[in-house]
């Protein structure tokens, strides 16, 4: 899985030190709307693989609809060809879909630093971000990106967002 | 390069039909999209608005995926936006449910639920498409459509087991639009193409999971199942209410106006 070799970047593999110092310079390139996470922290980059004189990197959407969809290939794009990194394609990889599950355990704390309550893990609790308590009312499905869900935590009464399990 | 390619010759069906086919799911997702757009800061609360535009957003998303697709298929250089804002009403291949206005939210929520069940079957069904690419499409849309019918059922369920006042309008709504859905679920022959060939579901299978689905909504709406009736619009054969016209002069006087622009 593509991933898990990303995890324990390109050393895993054959030490191609393009491919890494690609993964680099993608642990600096955040998402537009949570800009604590990088694209290697969401869990949407698949593959770097350099071919030839090229760079081949693998995106997947996290939705659909995400508009912060483009900006993040574009930004994914920029920083690559700032360092260097010569002629960058970027590809959409649909299959299989993207899951909150891809989120790297570094992500997660992050989020729930940065006020954004992460995607329950199985038999894990929703808890604030602010207060730390397990008693939170779930306000709406949708919140003010995709894929954030809106709750109010009962105790400390702070309304908080929650990214969303799929 | 698609599954269905690898399909004998004689049972893979013309590109011509598979553009049509991908066109009725691609369009059906864009036109209810626009229409969810109208209710941005229109909603009756903010937690509604930012619902409506969040699964707008991944209609959307859905259909320029779709619309992608198509314009591969045909090979006449149509991209997703040349398909979405170029075509005039006779052209596109959406369900006349979705192209029915807004009405009030309870008619908004009883359009949606009744179309999030029926895409939902679609969606599942798809995902294990002889298409690949319909089938990684499917396999995504799948994960959100869940929420969007999460979402409507409850509402409709709040609404129809509210106050008089909410459960006589959602049932008028409901009375309304019932003649919308035969469409879903009685197949015509690029239904029966596309379900020979592998790449889509025999609608007369989903029918039972959509009835079974819907069924259980009303009865938790307290709302009473309309009869069947007959209606003559058939929008996935291109034969449109009044209303397409009128939504897709505001989706697309921008393209047309100003072919090209950037900003």
């Amino acid at each position: 899985m593509v991933r898990e070799a990303l995890a324990e970047p390109a050393r895993a593999r054959t030490a191609d030190l393009r491919e890494e110092r690609a993964l680099r310079v993608l642990r600096s390139v955040m998402d537009p709307e949570i800009p604590v996470l990088s694209v290697l922290d969401l869990g949407i980059v698949r593959y770097v693989r350099s071919e030839g004189g090229r760079l081949r990197v693998g995106i997947t959407p996290t939705y659909s609809g995400c508009p912060a969809t483009e900006v993040i290939q574009r930004s994914i794009r920029d920083a690559l060809v700032r360092d260097g990194m010569g002629d960058v394609l970027i590809e959409t990889v649909l299959a299989p879909p993207w899951s909150s599950d891809w989120l790297s355990e570094e992500g997660r704390r992050k989020l729930q630093a940065f006020g954004i309550c992460p995607p329950a893990a199985r038999g894990s609790r929703i808890t604030c971000p602010r207060c730390g308590s397990h008693d939170a009312q779930r306000l709406s499905e949708f919140g003010s990106t995709p894929c954030k869900a809106h709750y109010r935590c009962s105790d400390c009464l702070e309304p908080f967002d929650l990214f969303k399990c799929i | 390069m698609t599954a269905a390619a690898s399909l004998p010759e004689a049972r893979l069906p013309s590109a011509e039909s598979r553009f049509q086919y991908v066109l009725r799911l691609a369009d059906t997702s864009l036109v209810l999209g626009q229409r969810l757009g109208e209710w941005v800061g229109h909603a009756p609360a903010l937690e509604e608005d930012l619902a409506l535009a969040n699964i707008a957003l991944d209609l959307i998303g859905q259909a320029r995926l779709l619309l992608a697709y198509a314009g591969e298929i045909e090979v006449r250089g149509r991209d997703e936006d040349a398909l979405a804002f170029l075509r005039d009403a006779p052209e596109f291949r959406n369900a006349s449910l979705v192209e029915q206005p807004n009405g009030d939210f309870g008619q908004t929520i009883v359009r949606q639920c009744l179309l999030d069940a029926w895409q939902l079957g679609v969606y599942e069904a798809l995902s294990t498409s002889s298409d690949q690419r319909l089938a990684e499409v499917a396999a995504k849309a799948v994960k959100e459509t869940r929420y969007h019918l999460r979402f409507s059922a409850g509402w409709l369920v709040r609404l129809g087991d509210g106050t008089e006042e909410s459960h006589a309008r959602v049932q008028q709504a409901l009375d309304a639009l019932w003649r919308f859905t035969d469409e879903l679920l009685t197949p015509d022959a690029l239904d029966e193409e596309m379900a020979a060939a592998g790449i889509a579901p025999p609608l007369s299978a989903l029918r039972s999971g959509w009835e079974e689905r819907i069924g259980a909504v009303l009865q938790e709406a307290t709302l009473k199942r309309p009869a069947a009736s007959h209606y003559p619009w058939q929008g996935k054969r291109g034969v449109h209410t009044e209303h397409l016209g009128h939504l897709l002069a505001e989706m697309q006087h921008l393209p047309r106006t100003f072919p090209g622009a950037t900003w």
